[in-house]
C-alpha cells in the first residue's frame, strides 16, 4: 500500500515539472528585448512583443491595488483586534464564499455594475473586478498574520500606556508587517494571472495604451487570444508570455513562502 | 523626577481622552472597512439578479432542465451547462481525490521529515499557476498526448462501457475533466493533509499497540477519525472545479449538447459565459448569461459554506483551515 502511495505521491508531483519544463522549451526561445518593448504586428507577420500587455496589466493591477488593499489590510485588521464582535464574524464568513467565489462570476458583476451603465468596455471595469477578487484574498491573509503575534507584545504596549490604535499600528501591526507585504505580493501574483473577469471588462486590444477609461490589454488576455488564434507565430507569443506571467508568479509565491516560513515558522 | 511631570505635554487624564477619541476614530474607519465587504456581496448578488431578471420572469425555473440554447429565436435552457459543469467537476475529483489523498496520507503518516515540507510545497505550487496558463498547456501538451496514448487505451479496454465509445476528439469533457484534476489536487492534499495533522497521536499509538501495521493505523484508525474533515476538503476542491473558467473554455469543446461518450465535446456554465458574454448581441441573451452566472455563484457558494462548515467542525477552535490558499 504504501508503494502505492508513493506512486500516487510521484504522479502529483509530475504535472508541475511537466507544466515548466514544456513552458521553457516552448517558450524561452522567443524572449528577446523585442518582447518587451514592441507591439504586436499584423497577423501573419512574424516578431512583435507584447508592451501593450505589460503596461496594461502594471496599470490595471495597480489601480485594483490601489482600491483593493486599503479595505482588505483595514478589514482584516479589524477581524483580528475584534474578533469575536458580529461584524468580524459576518465579514470573516463572507470574505471566505467570495475567495470561493468563481472569478467568472465577478466578471459578470463588473460588467453589470460598470460596463453595461458607462455603455463601453474599460480597463477601469478590469482593475474593479480585480478589485473585488482582492480584497476578501488580502483581508484573511492579514488576519492570519495578526493572529501570528504573540499576545504578550500587545499587553506589554498597553500596560506602557500605549493607547489601543497605537498598540495595533506601531506594534502588533509593524511586527507582523513582512508576513502583511508577503499576503499583499501573493494576492498581487494572484490576480495578475487572472483571465476570466477581464473578458467582458478590459476586453483587451492591439494598442499600447495608458487611458485606464478605454480598453486595455492584459497579459493573460494575451495568452488567452493567441493561444486559441491559428498562427504558429500567436502561439509562439502565447507561450513566451505564459512563461513570463509564470515566472512573475511563482517568484512571488516562493518569496511568500520563505518569508513566512522563516519568520513565524508556525502553520503555512 | 520633577521635570518629568512638569514637561509632559498633557495632563494624564488629558491624554487618556485624547486616545479614547483615537480609539474611536481607528475602530470607525476599521469597521467601515470590514462592513465593506458584506456590502460588496450584497452588491454583487444584487446586481446579478437585477442582470438575469429578463430571463427569470421569462424561463423561470425551466431554464434549468430545458436544453434549448438559440440565441436567434431567443429561447435558452441551460441543461447542457450545467450538466457539463457537474460531469467535468465530477471526472475531476474521481481522478484528484484518491491522488491527494494518498500523498496527504503519505505525507502525514510515513513520508521522512526532510521531504514532508519540500513535497508539500511542490503540490501546493500548482494552486499559483494561472489558469489560462493550464489552458495554453493542455492545446499543446496534455490533449495531445491523451488523445495519442491515455484515450485510445480506456476506448479499448473500457470500450464495453458507453462512456469510453465513438470517435476520439481532442478538446472534449474527458481533457477538461484531467485538467480539472491537475488543479484542484492542490487544495484537496492542502486541506487533508492539515485536517489528518490535527489527529491526536494516540489513535495511531492505540491501533499499533493492538497490532496494526503502519498502513492499517493510518488506514483504520487515523482516516475515519479525520473523515468529515477530509470530505470538506473535497467539497472545497469541488468548488473550485466548479467555478474554473479558462482551462475548461479552451479543452472542453464548447458544445452545448450532451453526450453519453466523454471523448466528445462539452459545455460547461463558466466556459459559457467566457465565451459569448462579450459577443452577446441581444438584452435576452446578456440575461440569460447572467442567469446561469447566478445559478453558478449559487451552487459554488453552497459547495464553499458546506465544506467551511465541515473542516471547521473537526478542526475546532481553529476555523478557516486553507484559507491562505
Amino acid at each position: 500500500m504504501v508503494a502505492l502511495l508513493i506512486v500516487a505521491t510521484v504522479l502529483a508531483v509530475l504535472p508541475l515539472f511537466l507544466i515548466l519544463g514544456t513552458l521553457v522549451v516552448k517558450g524561452a526561445g522567443s524572449i528577446n528585448p523585442d518582447f518587451f518593448i514592441r507591439r504586436p504586428v499584423p497577423a501573419g507577420e512574424s516578431g512583435g512583443g507584447v508592451v501593450h500587455a505589460i503596461v496594461g496589466t502594471l496599470m490595471m493591477v495597480g489601480t485594483a491595488s490601489a482600491i483593493g488593499l486599503p479595505i482588505g489590510i483595514g478589514a482584516g485588521i479589524f477581524a483580528s483586534e475584534w474578533p469575536g464582535t458580529r461584524l468580524a464574524l459576518i465579514t470573516r464568513f463572507i470574505a471566505d464564499v467570495m475567495n470561493g467565489t468563481p472569478s467568472i462570476v465577478v466578471g459578470v458583476f463588473a460588467w453589470t455594475w460598470i460596463v453595461a451603465r458607462q455603455g463601453h468596455f474599460s480597463g477601469f471595469a478590469g482593475s474593479m473586478a480585480l478589485a473585488v477578487l482582492m480584497i476578501p484574498m488580502v483581508m484573511r491573509t492579514t488576519e492570519e498574520m495578526i493572529k501570528l503575534v504573540p499576545h504578550s507584545l500587545r499587553e506589554a504596549a498597553l500596560a506602557l500606556g500605549y493607547a489601543r490604535w497605537q498598540t495595533s499600528l506601531s506594534v502588533v501591526v509593524r511586527t507582523c508587517f513582512p508576513g502583511i507585504v508577503t499576503g499583499v505580493l501573493l494576492a498581487v501574483a494572484r490576480v495578475s494571472g487572472e483571465t476570466a473577469p477581464l473578458l467582458f471588462t478590459a476586453l483587451g486590444s492591439n494598442y499600447l495604451s495608458t487611458d485606464i477609461r478605454q480598453p486595455m490589454a492584459a497579459l493573460p488576455l494575451v495568452v488567452y487570444n493567441y493561444a486559441t488564434g491559428p498562427y504558429d507565430d500567436w502561439h509562439r507569443l502565447a507561450w513566451a508570455t505564459a512563461l513570463v506571467l509564470i515566472f512573475v508568479v511563482l517568484i512571488l509565491s516562493l518569496l511568500t513562502r520563505l518569508a513566512t516560513r522563516s519568520r513565524f515558522d508556525g502553520p503555512r | 523626577m520633577t521635570d518629568v511631570t512638569t514637561s509632559a505635554p498633557a495632563t494624564p487624564v488629558a491624554r487618556l481622552q485624547g486616545a479614547a477619541t483615537g480609539d474611536r476614530i481607528f475602530r470607525i474607519v476599521l469597521s467601515l472597512a470590514a462592513l465593506s465587504i458584506p456590502i460588496l456581496l450584497g452588491f454583487l448578488v444584487w446586481e446579478l439578479i437585477k442582470g438575469s431578471r429578463l430571463a427569470i420572469s421569462t424561463f423561470g425555473l425551466d431554464f434549468l432542465v430545458t436544453s434549448t440554447w438559440d440565441p436567434v429565436t431567443g429561447k435558452f435552457g441551460a441543461l447542457p451547462l450545467i450538466f457539463g459543469t457537474l460531469l467535468s467537476s465530477l471526472i475531476a475529483l474521481i481522478i484528484a481525490v484518491p491522488l491527494s489523498l494518498g500523498v496527504a496520507i503519505f505525507l502525514t503518516e510515513f513520508a521522512p521529515n526532510a521531504i514532508r515540507k519540500p513535497i508539500a510545497f511542490v503540490v501546493e505550487l500548482l494552486a499559483a499557476i494561472p489558469s489560462v496558463v493550464y489552458g495554453l498547456w493542455g492545446i499543446f501538451f496534455l490533449v495531445p498526448v491523451l488523445t495519442r496514448t491515455v484515450f485510445p487505451f480506456l476506448r479499448d479496454t473500457l470500450g464495453f462501457l458507453p462512456f469510453f465509445r465513438g470517435t476520439i476528439y481532442g478538446p472534449s469533457m474527458l481533457s477538461a475533466g484531467v485538467i480539472l484534476a491537475i488543479m484542484v489536487m492542490p487544495y484537496i492534499m492542502s486541506v487533508a493533509r492539515e485536517v489528518i495533522a490535527t489527529v491526536p497521536g494516540s489513535q495511531r499509538e492505540a491501533a499499533l499497540a493492538l497490532g496494526a501495521t503502519r498502513w492499517e493505523a493510518a488506514w483504520t484508525a487515523v482516516v475515519p477519525y479525520a473523515k468529515s474533515g477530509i470530505v470538506g476538503a473535497i467539497i472545497l476542491g469541488l468548488g473550485r472545479a466548479l467555478g474554473e473558467t479558462m482551462a475548461v473554455t479552451m479543452l472542453i469543446g464548447n458544445r452545448h449538447e450532451i453526450a453519453t461518450s466523454l471523448f466528445a465535446p462539452g459545455y460547461t456554465m463558466a466556459a459559457a459565459i467566457a465565451n459569448e458574454f462579450s459577443e452577446a448581441a441581444t438584452d435576452m441573451h446578456f440575461s440569460a448569461l447572467a442567469y446561469v452566472a447566478l445559478v453558478l455563484f449559487s451552487i459554488t457558494v453552497l459547495a464553499n459554506a458546506g465544506a467551511r462548515l465541515l473542516i471547521w467542525r473537526v478542526s475546532k477552535g481553529r476555523p478557516g483551515g486553507g484559507a491562505g490558499l
